[in-house]
């Protein structure tokens, strides 16, 4: 039975799992407590869960649970890893590596850095989202305190050369943080087989609640200490103060439990489900796969169908279909994704792509139901395109003289 | 963020979708936008020689439902008026008349530039002076 509508937005945000859910509900409500009151049975539970759930966390990435931070997300993951890393190795140095297509959380933190006098290299990636290693150890200089290059990208899905990026990093003597956002429950990430020195990720891309997340911030070869960025308690090993999520927290370490033991399954059917759709879609003529096929994310494909805009085409089943487009007709800037831009792909081509993110609860009807809706629209709005028609007509669209706007 | 009742309708049903002979001297054509910006438009007015009343507008559109809805619009209001009149459409009654909200105004500016670049190249043809129109920031 084809349920509707059809989420395939994944990479944005995750539902959250019942299971997940099941595990919170008593910790709003009779374990309400504190888990940082010492001297009652209240605190003494939600301290329990904590630790119960930095265990199952842990256990997902191969960590110790020491190494594990609670945070507030992704977002607030990648502040304090580069803020921090920046303070508590100020005298070493001041310089940080990382890449064109990191998420803004990272991209404007850098910024930040910038202006407190930091200085940053940001690589350019090749045409399939991939860094260029070469270039990276190219870049390295002296002072040289951070590579921050991130796991996998939100919107290719593309898998970095992770291990590649930390066996430099160790040689050279530099800290390695990586934004595995959309990595973590999805592909099997190991701190320790990768060589990870600091890493972010967050509960709501893997079927967890919202406003709970974690930095591992590696305790032995070598022992890293970021500096806090929110000042208190002293919570969090005086990493991260503040009262701790503990609802949150226990969805959260539920959802890694949950990706830990169902990961091979549940990849293995989304991976097939995924390959269905784009290799049914990539048979519409003049569509092209935007980023690297081979090492990336098995529940992400990203289309561009070129003389067709994304948000246009997205109007066309997006009461049925949720789905996020490269094309950012919404913004005041008009600029299209800038992921797909340092690809080097044309502006045409960065508005006409459509970003698919699979998850645990997509069926096959619905990727059917995707498949036939997406090629009757692309085919409808071709027919209402007028680049579509000089295009048939053979008029080569590099030599109009366009009136930007 | 949610599009008006008028925009999903003309995105669904797009009036007068198609291509004008451009080589004809009484058509007028306008192609403006740029792929880069994510809109192009090309609309096309046929006028009768004898009335200087617009009988046919025909539109494609590259571009959001409001780009697109905005010229279906547009060559709806074209048909049956005069070159003239044609010239006084604002793309302010277009936003009003869609609803179409501040992010999306620029779709109503191009359809205005459309409906002008059409009608000076049927000037053009004609043997008339181009109209120049005020430069504007979209």
């Amino acid at each position: 039975m084809l349920k509707l509508p059809v989420y395939l937005d994944n990479n944005a945000t995750t539902p959250m799992d019942p299971r997940v859910l099941e595990a919170m509900i008593p910790y709003f409500t009779e374990h309400f407590g504190n888990a940082a009151s010492r001297n009652h049975p209240f605190g003494w539970e939600a301290e329990e869960a904590v630790d119960y759930a930095r265990e199952q966390v842990a256990k997902l990435v191969g960590a110790d649970p020491k190494e594990i931070i609670f945070t507030s997300g992704a977002t607030e993951g990648d502040n304090l890893a580069i803020k921090g890393v920046f303070e508590m190795y100020a005298s070493k140095g001041n310089h940080i590596i990382t890449c064109t297509t990191e998420h803004k959380a990272v991209l404007d933190t850098c910024k930040h850095i910038e202006k407190l006098g930091g200085e940053v290299t940001y690589l350019q990636v090749k045409p399939d989202g991939l860094i260029d290693l070469g270039e990276l150890e190219a870049a390295i200089k002296p002072t040289t305190i951070l590579i921050a290059i991130m796991y996998a990208n939100n919107e290719i899905g593309v898998i970095q050369p992770v291990r590649e990026i930390s066996a430099l990093a160790k040689k050279r003597g530099i800290l390695f943080f990586t934004d595995a956002t959309q990595a973590v429950g999805k592909v099997p990430v190991d701190v320790n087989k990768d060589g990870i020195d600091v890493m972010a990720f967050t509960g709501h891309k893997m079927y967890g609640p919202k406003g709970v997340g974690a930095l591992y911030v590696r305790r032995k070869n070598p022992r890293v200490k970021v500096t806090a960025q929110m000042d208190g308690g002293g919570h969090e090993r005086g990493m991260r103060s503040g009262t701790l999520n503990v609802p949150g927290i226990v969805g959260f370490g539920k959802a890694c439990e949950i990706c830990r033991l169902d990961m091979e399954e549940d990849t293995k059917r989304i991976k097939a489900l995924r390959d269905k759709l784009e290799n049914a879609l990539l048979q519409i003529e003049e569509s092209y796969l935007n980023g690297n096929k081979e090492s990336r994310l098995p529940h992400v494909s990203n289309i561009s169908f070129k003389y067709v805009e994304g948000e246009g085409l997205l109007m066309g089943f997006n009461k049925n279909i949720a789905l996020s487009s490269g094309s950012a007709c919404t913004s005041a800037s008009l600029e299209p994704s800038y992921v797909l831009k340092a690809l080097g792909l044309g502006d045409d081509l960065a508005h006409s792509s459509l970003r698919f993110g699979l998850g645990r609860f997509t069926t096959e009807e619905q990727i059917d139901y995707t498949v036939e809706q997406i090629t009757t629209t692309v085919n409808k709005l071709r027919e209402m395109s007028p680049l579509w028609e000089m295009f048939k007509e053979g008029v080569d669209m590099d030599k109009i003289e366009w009136a930007a706007h | 963020m949610a599009y008006s009742d008028k925009v999903i309708d003309h995105y669904n049903n797009p009036k007068n979708v198609g291509t004008l002979d451009k080589s004809a001297k009484n058509v007028g054509t306008g192609l403006v936008g740029a792929p880069e910006c994510g809109d192009v438009m090309r609309l096309q007015i046929e006028v009768d020689d004898a009335t200087g009343v617009i009988k046919d507008a025909k539109f494609k559109t590259f571009g959001c439902g409001s780009a697109i809805a905005s010229s279906s619009l547009a060559t709806e209001w074209l048909k049956g008026k005069s070159v003239d009149d044609a010239l006084k459409i604002d793309n302010m009654e277009i936003v009003e008349e869609l609803n179409l909200p501040p992010v999306k105004i620029h779709c109503s500016v191009l359809a205005e530039d459309a409906i002008k670049a059409a009608i000076n190249d049927y000037r053009k043809k004609n043997g008339l002076e181009q109209i120049v129109f005020e430069e504007r920031i979209h």
